[in-house]
């Protein structure tokens, strides 16, 4: 135990004490942010549904770190805290969330679709598997136009047991596309354990025949994520070699807001929640190796409350969009024969009984 | 002006197209190698190389996916499904992915793809692979549908729809790839999407059509014509968007109308069309629009009752003749 305990104080020594504090800001962001998301769910500011990344902070925020902006990323739907990790401001974010014309998708994406082109946040994807063909699309365009980066396709555990997956594994390593599939392993697809799901509950070896690299990393040690990501990137960024991460973290909350994850037992939960809260975990770590004190961890909590509630305001502030726009961006390159601001206005005041 | 097949237009396009545009890429099943599984894209792999010419493995879905992906970061992929049969297992990266992203994102991405595919059945191919799923992309808000008929269609719509940032489904026919028309040479030439064009006027009555249906009603209009019946023929050329005042215009002259399609009778694209003359040309009609479509089974293979079981000249003719009873 000592020896893992020296080995943890080099690993640390080693880092700057800004970027340790940094990573320790952004966790916590995040888990402000979707606590604040939570509350606003169930005050209906925010419909549809809703999925919060508690308890992934650290497999976030490490993955970010490793990331250069020349990187593309693709997500799932539970994608919140990856956007805001990107760099994105919480204010455009939590925007979206309430169906916003500042929204980061001007309202017509919602909680699961959000999208940043200038930060190559390409986008939450809603149909599990899907993002993971688009992602190696993205990354055969880097290869094709000789560009610098790679692409990230983040998916849940659940993922890998659909079709797509696999054509994309088997694609990406033909045509050496460089991809890194981001497995966020919280142990459930909905109420499915990966035991139910998985004939190979080994989740890092499922490129083993497509002759992919697997790995298998812990999920809130942001040092081990990061570590991990800038590996498997650099490989895959100088070589074309795609790599699986099979990142094991534990799930805080139900499936989604108003998921009362009944399937899972409440001590298994409890338990889990004190033995693997990685924003608790890695303030125990700092506090213990005296790179912050107290006084630093409290004024970073105000900090970040503050910086979450100026970002509800911000959306409860902001615009709806306007209905005359309904039909905006249906299409990039305008043809004859679509409809236009003059038609949604006409259907919107027949369906608010106005005509 | 030199006479080709719809094929060689659509050859000649894909290698002009190539040539012309850098991030223009070509990928499917067998196009490269084996040349093309219906020799659409013959020769283009030696001339422009694996990069520009990729043979895919069998897996519709990740090369579909893939394509929509490249086409986000700026590449101009056009792929071709080998018949429009197998796009359903890649239908949700077409549906749920390529028609939306432009839109649900707020219009900060694009997604400049074409997938072409031969639709619809000839020569005894049997139930899965004579069938006519046009209408399933129509349906769908962000996509746009175009189904030439021509050569010379063939070439300027596809032209257009390599060159339009949004999806473009190019539905094809395996029956019209020998068919033979006037393209003109050294002319760069688009047909906008979302047009009809009546290609032949007539008075008594409107037929509508698109594809290889359209070639169908022009022969038929020649026909009758001998018996002094003017038929006018609207193709369509665009599915989605569809162009809705060119039909109207036509049966307000007309006052009566046919519609034809090869996909099956009830939800198809004919049942579309015939809702839309209702709607804007009731007043107008002299006798209640008529539909010729595909029976409603399983393509079966054996000779006599596949060929029963898709509209042909014949079944067109009847409907004219049920829509011209009592027309003085």
């Amino acid at each position: 135990m000592a020896k893992v305990e020296d080995a943890a104080r080099a690993a640390l020594e080693r880092e700057h004490v800004d970027d340790l504090k940094h990573y320790y800001s952004q966790m916590l962001l995040l888990r402000r942010f979707e606590e604040r998301t939570s509350e606003m769910y169930v005050k209906a500011r925010i419909g549809g549904y809703c999925h919060l990344n508690l308890g992934e902070e650290a497999t976030i925020v490490g993955l970010m770190a490793a990331l250069t902006p020349d990187d593309y990323i693709f997500t799932n739907y539970r994608e919140h805290g990856y956007i805001l990790a990107r760099g994105v401001p919480p204010g455009p974010v939590m925007a979206e969330l309430f169906g916003k014309e500042t929204g980061v998708a001007r309202g017509r994406g919602g909680s699961m679709h959000l999208f940043s082109r200038e930060h190559h946040f390409m986008g939450g994807y809603a149909i599990v598997g899907g993002q993971v063909p688009l992602a190696v699309g993205a990354a055969y365009a880097l290869r094709y136009q000789g560009r610098p980066g790679v692409v990230v396709a983040q998916m849940g555990d659940g993922t890998t047991n659909i079709g797509a997956f696999y054509e994309s594994l088997n694609l990406a390593k033909l045509w050496q596309c460089p991809v890194l599939f981001f497995i966020v392993n919280n142990g459930y697809g909905m109420g499915t354990s990966v035991a139910m799901g998985s004939s190979e509950p080994d989740l890092w070896k499922k490129g083993a025949s497509f002759r992919i690299h697997g790995e298998q990393i812990d999920g809130t040690d942001v040092l081990a994520v990061r570590d991990a990501v800038r590996r498997l990137r650099a490989r895959a960024e100088a070589e074309g070699e795609p790599a699986i991460l099979d990142v094991v973290s534990f799930r805080f909350r139900g499936h989604s807001v108003i998921d009362a994850d009944r399937y899972r037992d409440p001590e298994f939960v409890r338990a889990g929640r004190a033995a693997h809260d990685p924003v608790r975990n890695f303030a125990a770590l700092l506090l213990e190796h005296a790179i912050v004190d107290e006084a630093w961890l409290k004024a970073t909590a105000e900090r970040i409350d503050r910086e979450v509630q100026e970002a509800i305001d911000f959306a409860n502030a902001s615009p709806d969009p306007s209905f005359e726009d309904l039909y905006a961006n249906m299409y990039a390159t305008p043809v004859p024969n679509t409809p236009g601001p003059e038609d949604a206005l006409r259907a919107a005041r027949i369906n608010r009984g106005e005509s | 002006m030199p006479i080709i097949t719809y094929r060689q237009a659509l050859n000649d396009t894909l290698g002009e197209e190539l040539a012309r545009d850098p991030n223009v890429l070509l990928m499917g099943e067998e196009i490269g190698v084996f040349q093309g599984s219906y020799r659409i894209t013959e020769g283009l792999l030696q001339e422009f190389g694996p990069k520009r010419v990729v043979d895919t493995p069998i897996a519709e879905e990740g090369f579909v996916g893939v394509a929509v992906g490249a086409a986000m970061l700026g590449l101009r992929p056009v792929v071709e499904i080998m018949t429009i049969n197998f796009i359903l297992v890649a239908i949700d990266q077409v549906v749920n992915h390529a028609s939306k992203i432009h839109y649900m994102f707020g219009g900060q991405v694009r997604v400049p793809l074409v997938i072409r595919t031969p639709s619809g059945g000839t020569g005894q191919l049997g139930a899965t692979h004579s069938q006519s799923f046009e209408n399933w992309f129509a349906y769908c808000p962000g996509l746009k549908v175009v189904a030439p008929a021509t050569p010379y269609d063939a070439k300027g719509l596809l032209r257009a729809a390599v060159r339009d940032d949004d999806p473009v489904i190019f539905i094809e026919s395996l029956a019209l790839y020998d068919t033979k028309g006037e393209v003109p040479e050294d002319d760069d030439y688009v047909v906008p999407i979302g047009l009809a064009e009546v290609k032949r006027p007539g008075t008594d009555v409107t037929v509508v059509a698109y594809s290889r249906m359209t070639a169908v009603a022009l022969q038929v209009a020649q026909r009758l014509a001998n018996e002094g019946i003017s038929v006018e023929v609207v193709d369509l050329r665009s599915l989605r968007p569809l162009d809705r005042p060119t039909i109207i215009a036509s049966v307000k002259k007309t006052n009566r109308a046919v519609v034809i399609a090869e996909d099956w009778y009830s939800y198809g694209v004919t049942a579309e069309i015939a809702a839309s003359i209702q709607e804007q040309a009731f007043d107008y009609l002299d006798a209640p629009v008529q539909r010729v479509a595909g029976l409603e089974v399983p393509l079966p293979y054996a000779k006599e009752l596949s060929a029963a079981s898709k509209p042909n000249a014949n079944s067109l003719i009847y409907a004219i003749r049920q829509v011209l009873a009592g027309k003085t």
